[in-house]
């Protein structure tokens, strides 16, 4: 009961009020348009949170996420083309919908499936995340050491292209973690003799470099590209009828979603996916899926928003995070001095209650923007790519600056963004960097130390078996792809 | 017809350098290498201070890592060639050239004007030839940023000709 009061707290503060409404508006615009979204927003917008107290960041992080997810669909709907990659699978058949002059009836279907997703994974992070973080009480540096590995090698093996190019952007991600001074004994590592480098490479300019920049080059290449639009009256609420041939969908894709979204993969993008794929194999029209079927719309948007919740689990409860957006929640949390993990269940649990009530009303506020605001949203896409993508980089360029006011961030921004186009062109994934990068400081800070434990005996590991667990699961994720392969 | 069955075939007798696939491999393996002697040069610390391994091993390890793993997927293109990439038009390679003028702008004269002179380049060369436009995204968008930045995070941008005048008044 208590928990539940602590829940509902944002409702009575008018600050937060606020800051969930302006997070949920800016988070639909982001997600509204293609080659933006909440990963990059986020990311844009942490340097002005500092301005903010910690809940309120994280409130505005959060329902920028849960927004963000959802006004891909818009997009995906209205002119084929997913506004974020979560909203792929929704193309499929949203558009073809659309073009049958049922946009309406798509984006009604979209709107309700995502906040029913949002909705469901919001309940499973109340639950789960504090029964994980009991669970973490037991896990010492090599359990988190052998847990981190786990999450890399799910990443590689369902994230999205080939396991082996995601395992060689993970283990990028963690090399680039290693930059700067060895935080146990501060001896300087790829330095060469560059002062600003011996702090490290931070993760906003890697973060805006990969997904702002490197977009910005794929736009380039993209001028002449014609989106055919489709007209939008008004969004409708799902009738009786459809109602009753997807609920199960719904409520299925819900659960995948928020499975998906523990793991730590590529959060959304996997989860809609899937969600799809298995709305089309439990559908009793399955002939109907990619020529506008309802149920395909409802399957990816319930687990693409499913995700976010589910992503939160890990990210809260073992600071490890679900996706490449919540990588960029748990920086903020960093920023802000609060340590994800289980003592912060314990310590600050009006803070975390603060934060699920938040994505709560997140969920119900973008169904009421994308009910009624849809058609003004679709409007942003207007905005020609020639005029957008340099205001685009001129926000990029100032918030990474602004982060440490350094120059050579945004030197940074620029060189990755370039290296997150040729990696997108020849097919890396860009995410697993990003929790590589972020992982990385776990990944070597609890191997040395379980070395230091183990008095330098590698064989040691085998005798826990939490991490025996986790190794073994990690085989299987790893020769998994090969068996499906093979079949 | 035959055009087409000419082009397929000069696709196939590419000779094996001009290929994406050896291009990536040979990308990764120099780099890594380079970064893998590179750790040699790296300083040790004495038993009594080294918590587990030396700083140098854990780089070391995922270099080796990186290096196995990228000739496993050029071995894997021998039997599965990657698909052919289309040329990158001109605009790809104007907005990069944008990205060497914003250096150079921002090194040697200001911060602000290098933003201006990327955000016109760039809108120009993707097809915007409105003045309004051009003066919204080169000048009235980036002062609306530079003054919300410098007023909300209280912000100090590098020094240059602009910049300097900004703050002198």
């Amino acid at each position: 009961m208590d928990n539940l009061l602590l829940m509902m707290a944002p409702l009575f503060s008018s600050k937060l009020l606020l800051v969930l409404l302006f997070g949920t508006l800016f988070g639909l615009i982001l997600g509204v348009l293609p080659g933006l979204g909440p990963t990059t927003g986020g990311a844009l917008i942490l340097p002005f949170t500092m301005t903010l107290d910690p809940l309120s960041a994280i409130v505005l992080l959060t329902s920028i996420y849960c927004a963000g997810t959802y006004g891909g669909a818009i997009t995906a709907v209205l002119i084929n083309t997913p506004g974020t990659p979560a909203a792929a699978a929704t193309c499929l058949d949203g558009y073809p919908l659309a073009q049958k002059g049922e946009a309406g009836r798509a984006l009604g279907m979209a709107t309700v499936s995502s906040t029913v997703g949002g909705i469901f994974s919001v309940v499973i992070l109340v639950f789960f995340a504090p029964i994980l973080a009991k669970l973490a009480y037991e896990f010492g540096q090599p359990e988190y050491f052998a847990l981190a590995i786990f999450g890399l090698t799910m990443l590689a093996s369902i994230g999205e292209g080939s396991p082996i190019k995601n395992l060689i952007a993970a283990a990028f991600g963690i090399l680039i973690s290693t930059i700067g001074k060895d935080f146990m004994t501060s001896i300087d590592r790829f330095t060469y003799g560059i002062n600003e480098l011996s702090v490290g490479i931070g993760f906003i300019p890697v973060v805006v470099g990969l997904f702002a920049i490197s977009e910005m080059l794929t736009q380039s290449t993209l001028l002449h590209q014609v989106f055919k639009r489709v007209a939008l009256k008004a969004v409708k609420l799902p009738s009786k009828e459809d109602y009753k041939k997807t609920w199960k969908t719904i409520l299925r894709s819900s659960g995948i979603g928020s499975f998906i979204g523990v793991l730590p993969a590529e959060g959304g993008t996997v989860a809609s996916l899937i969600g799809y794929s298995e709305a089309k194999r439990f559908s009793k029209n399955p002939e109907e899926f990619g020529k506008g079927s309802i149920e395909g719309i409802a399957g990816a948007e319930a687990a693409n928003n499913a995700a976010t919740g589910g992503a939160m689990v890990p990210t809260l409860a073992l600071g490890i995070p679900g996706s490449a957006t919540t990588a960029v929640i748990l920086t903020g949390l960093i920023i802000h001095g609060v340590r994800p993990g289980p003592d912060l269940f314990r310590e600050q649990p009006d803070f975390l209650y603060g934060i699920f009530g938040a994505m709560l009303i997140a969920n119900i506020l973008f169904f009421i923007f994308g009910f009624f605001g849809a058609k003004i949203f679709a409007r942003i896409t207007l905005v020609p790519n020639k005029i957008l993508w340099p205001m685009i980089f001129t926000v990029s360029v100032c918030g990474t600056y602004s982060l440490s006011q350094s120059i050579l961030d945004v030197w940074i921004m620029l060189f990755f963004g370039i290296l997150g186009f040729f990696m997108r062109r020849f097919g890396f994934s860009v995410v697993p960097v990003i929790i590589g990068l972020i992982l990385g400081e776990l990944v070597e800070g609890t191997l040395r130390q379980s070395l230091v434990i183990f008095d330098g005996n590698w064989l040691m590991f085998l005798t826990r078996p939490i991490v025996v667990t986790f190794f073994i699961l990690s085989f299987i994720a790893l020769i998994f792809p090969l068996l499906k392969k093979k079949k | 017809m035959n055009n087409v069955r000419n082009k397929k075939r000069a696709n196939k007798s590419l000779p094996f350098f001009f290929k994406d696939e050896f291009k990536v491999f040979s990308i990764i393996i120099i780099v890594s290498t380079i970064l893998l002697i590179s750790t040699f040069s790296f300083d040790t610390v004495p038993p009594i201070l080294n918590r587990g391994i030396q700083p140098a091993t854990f780089p070391k390890g995922l270099l080796v890592l990186i290096i196995v793993l990228t000739t496993l997927i050029y071995y894997l293109s021998f039997k599965k060639p990657w698909k052919k990439e289309k040329k990158l038009p001109k605009n790809f390679f104007l907005t990069l050239l944008s990205f060497i003028f914003f250096i150079i702008i921002s090194k040697t004269l200001d911060f602000f004007l290098a933003i201006s002179v990327l955000s016109v380049f760039v809108s120009y060369n993707w097809g915007e030839k409105r003045f309004f436009y051009l003066l919204l995204v080169g000048i009235i968008f980036p002062f609306i940023v530079f003054v919300f930045f410098e007023m909300i995070l209280g912000l100090r941008f590098p020094q240059g000709i602009i910049t300097n005048l900004y703050y002198y008044y």
